[in-house]
């Protein structure tokens, strides 16, 4: 029943010829309204080793899973799956040509158990064969060094361990090609190491592997053969020799090289891109005053979060102070506490010393508070309405917007058009659907409305995630420049290390909803950040 | 990714105006061809049945004032049901709140206005229709605001309590000690709501004309209209931009509550003066059906809310003529809302087709020209 349980390749002999490829694409092309996700794509994938799909978000590497998992049909080019040219118009056709993919987010129902959710996907009939499938899962979890207790609910397991069911699931049905969709992006230090380990695993057996990221460090640590996508076309392959053999600087380097090509250097404000940190901020005076204090503030966890619990902090005019920390330990929690969009339940909130604990969300608005949400379609803006209406949608009914109720689509539209220029957002009118904009824009329109009308301090929420290079470092300079030449403070929540290094004055450290830490920004910081961001104590 | 200045792909759509519109009415022609095919398949002529609903509803005299008279409470309750549904608040209690201040305003009608001078009484008793529909939603209102409660269920529950707590109090403290049958007492015809000059339709009309142009104007022009759609189109963005979401939802629930309690208010002091036991119009959900083929626009409901008047005005007529049952018309209405659910679905699928490109213009898109 389970295909891979055979012997397909690895030490106990081949069976397959691991020199031809598993599956190979030739020349894919997709295109969405305004874009072109996938432009004359083709690469190999062989079994026995991991393939690294490396590029930044919006490269194309989603929208090439996706064609291989069935979701998407390519405009042009074939897919050959043992030589053989197939169509794959659905993701069963995918997992009948034993192409299995793990999704980013789980796509587990949470209330069902383990069994329960890997008999979903099994077989067309109306029978379930519940022993059958206990002895398979047994069999499989066995194979890959996981324990999965099948009778527990897959909401109640934590997010790695999900995962490991995700895997199980697309091995299921006999998959030899294994898709990874930024399988790392929900999973802790020790989630990442676990699933390295299960990798090894699977190769051990003769799969094929595809492992899609946008870190570089990532790819090199698990990939046999690498494929940088740029722009969605492929800017170069590094085969498993190459991989194998270069020294670890000198193959990031050529990487780099190829996802950023020659622009990389003109970009001297994005640390990623050279590599290595040196952009470290130069250090200068902060004055003592404090903008925003928080005094052991604790938030409850809702469902799958882990809340936040005593957390001490003090951000001073002008300074930036950074929240490092794994994606999950606490960062919205704080930041929606701050915001005034969850309640706290123990300790207290100072802005410029006066308590804000009661104050509404819009009396924190009104007293300089910011927050730019990481959340931008789901909370961020109303795409259904106007790009100027989404600009001024925290000011309702003020003036000069409002005047005694009414609405003055005239002082609006003058705002808005201020600000779209501002700020460079790209927009065919202010009137168009704040829904149309591409992710950089809305971004962009976020920060013209949370950085206008007196702002005192701005939480930041990952304001960088999913963006491409160019507005990254477009958004990264209005951060710095707002807080060193108008003295606005900033707390800066990301899971990007770099950025942190790049734009902060201290930073601090979440670890599973507690500060494990305060760091000056000097040389040497990122190893105490990242000490304690896998939970070591502070110094 | 390549992405393409202003990023606005032009879309040919054969007539930009025929979307909205056509999904309102495309729907009506097909439950009414529906219809004649069925009035053909039992031997009777479509014709001759559409014809005598027109002729009853709309082309003699009596009929459009009767059909005007009905669309007196139904725009009244459409605009109640549009401030609710605009903020994605479910106010599907409307029957409840309509009886249950129909049997307060009966009940308390006749003494009011024996001891109120003639205006001052008709005012009180709309206000206290008002409230009591405002009242009514109290409870799904705070369970939904306070507690996250679905109102779907909390209101639908509410009108089951409200539509026998009136049949209670009319058959109770309400009772008319003048007639067997059981109803509550009866307001002088001279004390009810005056008519329009030279006409038989009460005055009511024009409160619900008021009502939806108001409705109207507070959705599109005012910061209240603008909290509802934001909060209507995506609730957590309502919660992130500050505005208070369980105040709003109170406010908004009692909002149509009122507006559904004062049609009933207009529907008695216009025209009936009394309520009966156990008598339920049951316009909460022909309405239903209306206000979303107006796509939740005030304005757009007064044509739509005229149709339906006619129909059911001359449906009767019609029915009995053709030797068919009363609820032949209902099924017509049946049948509409079946078309409009096929028309949505149909309008949702070519907008998700026509975010695809077809195979080939990619390459126009390309800025560096065409590929290969």
């Amino acid at each position: 029943m389970v295909e891979m349980t055979r012997p397909v390749a690895g030490r106990s002999g081949a069976t397959r010829d691991l020199s031809a490829p598993v599956v190979e694409i030739r020349g894919i092309c997709k295109a969405f309204p305004g874009v072109v996700a996938n432009d004359d794509v083709s690469l190999a994938v062989f079994g026995g080793e991991v393939h690294c799909l490396l590029g930044e978000n919006g490269a194309g590497k989603s929208t090439l899973m996706n064609i291989l998992s069935g979701m998407y049909q390519p405009d042009a080019g074939s897919i050959m799956v043992d030589g053989q040219e197939v169509r794959i118009g659905s993701p069963r056709d995918a997992l009948d040509l034993g192409i299995g993919t793990v999704y980013q987010h789980t796509t587990l129902i949470p209330v069902f158990t383990v069994l329960e959710n890997l008999l979903l996907g099994q077989g067309r009939g109306l029978s379930m064969d519940q022993k059958g499938a206990l002895a398979g899962l047994k069999k499989v979890a066995a194979d890959l060094g996981v324990d999965v207790d099948p009778h527990v609910q897959a909401g109640r397991l934590a997010l790695g361990q999900q995962q490991q069911v995700e895997i199980i699931k697309a091995l299921w049905g006999g998959s030899r090609v294994l898709i990874l969709d930024e399988p790392t992006s929900m999973l802790t230090p020790q989630g990442i190491v676990e699933l390295e380990r299960v990798l090894l695993q699977l190769k051990e057996r003769g799969l094929a592997i595809i492992f899609i990221t946008h870190k570089l460090h990532e790819a090199l640590d698990v990939g046999d053969r690498v494929t940088v996508l740029r722009q969605g076309r492929v800017v170069g392959t590094l085969e498993p020799d190459t991989v194998h053999a270069t020294p670890r600087p000198e193959l990031q380097e050529r990487i780099v090289g190829m996802m950023f090509g020659e622009e990389a250097a003109a970009l001297a404000g994005v640390a990623e891109v050279r590599g290595q940190v040196t952009g470290r901020r130069a250090r200068r005076e902060i004055s003592p005053e404090a903008v925003l204090e928080l005094r052991g503030v604790s938030v409850e966890p809702q469902r799958g979060e882990v809340g936040i619990h005593d957390v001490s902090l003090i951000v001073r005019r002008g300074e930036i102070l950074g929240v490092a920390g794994v994606d999950g330990n606490g960062q919205r929690e704080l930041a929606e506490a701050i915001a005034g969009q969850r309640a706290i339940h123990r300790g207290d909130i100072l802005l410029g010393g006066t308590s804000i604990r009661h104050a509404s969300i819009s009396a924190r608005q009104r007293q300089g508070l910011r927050y730019v949400t990481d959340d931008r379609l789901g909370e961020g803006t109303v795409s259904s309405l106007s790009v100027a209406v989404n600009l001024v949608l925290k000011r309702i009914g003020d003036g000069p917007f409002w005047r005694r109720g009414l609405v003055r689509e005239d002082a609006i539209n003058e705002c808005a058009l201020g600000l779209v220029e501002g700020f460079d957002i790209k927009t065919p009118s202010v009137q168009t659907r704040c829904g149309t904009l591409s992710g950089g824009n809305i971004q962009k329109l976020l920060l013209a409305r949370e950085l206008s009308f007196e702002p005192k301090i701005v939480v930041y929420n990952k304001p960088t995630h999913g963006l491409d290079v160019k507005t990254t470092h477009v958004v990264r300079d209005r951060i710095r420049e707002l807080a060193e030449k108008e003295y606005v403070s900033a707390l800066l929540i990301s899971t990007d290390l770099e950025e942190l290094l790049d734009l902060c004055d201290r930073i601090a450290v979440l670890f599973r909803g507690r500060l494990t830490g305060v760091v000056e920004n000097r040389v040497g910081a990122e190893w105490e950040v990242g000490r304690l961001m896998v939970g070591g104590e502070s110094r | 990714m390549v992405e393409v200045e202003g990023e606005v792909i032009p879309r040919k759509r054969w007539g930009a105006w025929l979307g909205p519109v056509g999904q309102s009415i495309g729907p009506i022609l097909l439950g009414l061809v529906a219809g004649g095919i069925l009035l053909l398949l039992t031997g009777r002529n479509p014709l001759a049945f559409y014809g005598d609903i027109l002729k009853r509803g709309l082309f003699s005299s009596s009929g459009v004032q009767d059909s005007i008279t009905r669309m007196a409470p139904l725009l009244l309750m459409a605009a109640g049901l549009i401030v609710a549904f605009r903020a994605n608040i479910w106010n599907i209690g409307g029957d409840g709140q309509f009886l249950l201040a129909a049997a307060i305003v009966s009940g308390f009608g006749p003494g009011l206005v024996a001891v109120l001078p003639a205006g001052l009484g008709l005012v009180v008793l709309c206000l206290l229709a008002a409230l009591v529909g405002a009242l009514w939603t109290i409870i799904p209102a705070l369970l939904k605001a306070v507690y996250g409660m679905n109102e779907v269920i909390t209101s639908l529950m509410m009108t089951f309590v409200g539509v026998n707590l009136a049949n209670l109090l009319i058959k109770g403290p309400f009772r008319s000690q003048k007639t067997s049958v059981p109803q509550t007492d009866v307001i002088p015809h001279d004390k009810l709501l005056p008519y329009l000059p030279g006409t038989r339709i009460h005055v009511g009309i024009l409160f619900a004309l008021v009502a939806v142009g108001a409705v109207y104007y507070v959705m599109t022009r005012t910061s209240f209209g603008l909290r509802l759609s934001v909060l209507g189109a995506n609730p957590r963005a309502a919660v992130h931009v500050g505005i208070d979401v369980r105040r709003l939802t109170v406010v908004a629930f009692m909002i149509s509550g009122a507006f559904i309690g004062l049609a009933a208010g207009v529907e008695i002091l216009g025209v009936w003066g009394y309520v009966r036991a156990d008598w339920n119009p049951n316009f909460g959900l022909t309405l239903f059906a209306l206000v979303f083929l107006a796509r939740l626009n005030a304005l757009a409901t007064i044509p739509l809310v005229g149709f339906y008047a006619i129909i059911s005005m001359g449906g009767h007529y019609a029915a009995r003529r053709a030797g068919l049952p009363d609820d032949f018309m209902l099924m017509v209405v049946g049948l509409i809302l079946l078309f409009m659910t096929l028309t949505e679905y149909v309008a949702a699928r070519r907008e998700r087709r026509a975010t695809r490109l077809v195979a080939g213009p990619k390459a126009a898109l390309r800025p560096g020209g065409a590929h290969e």
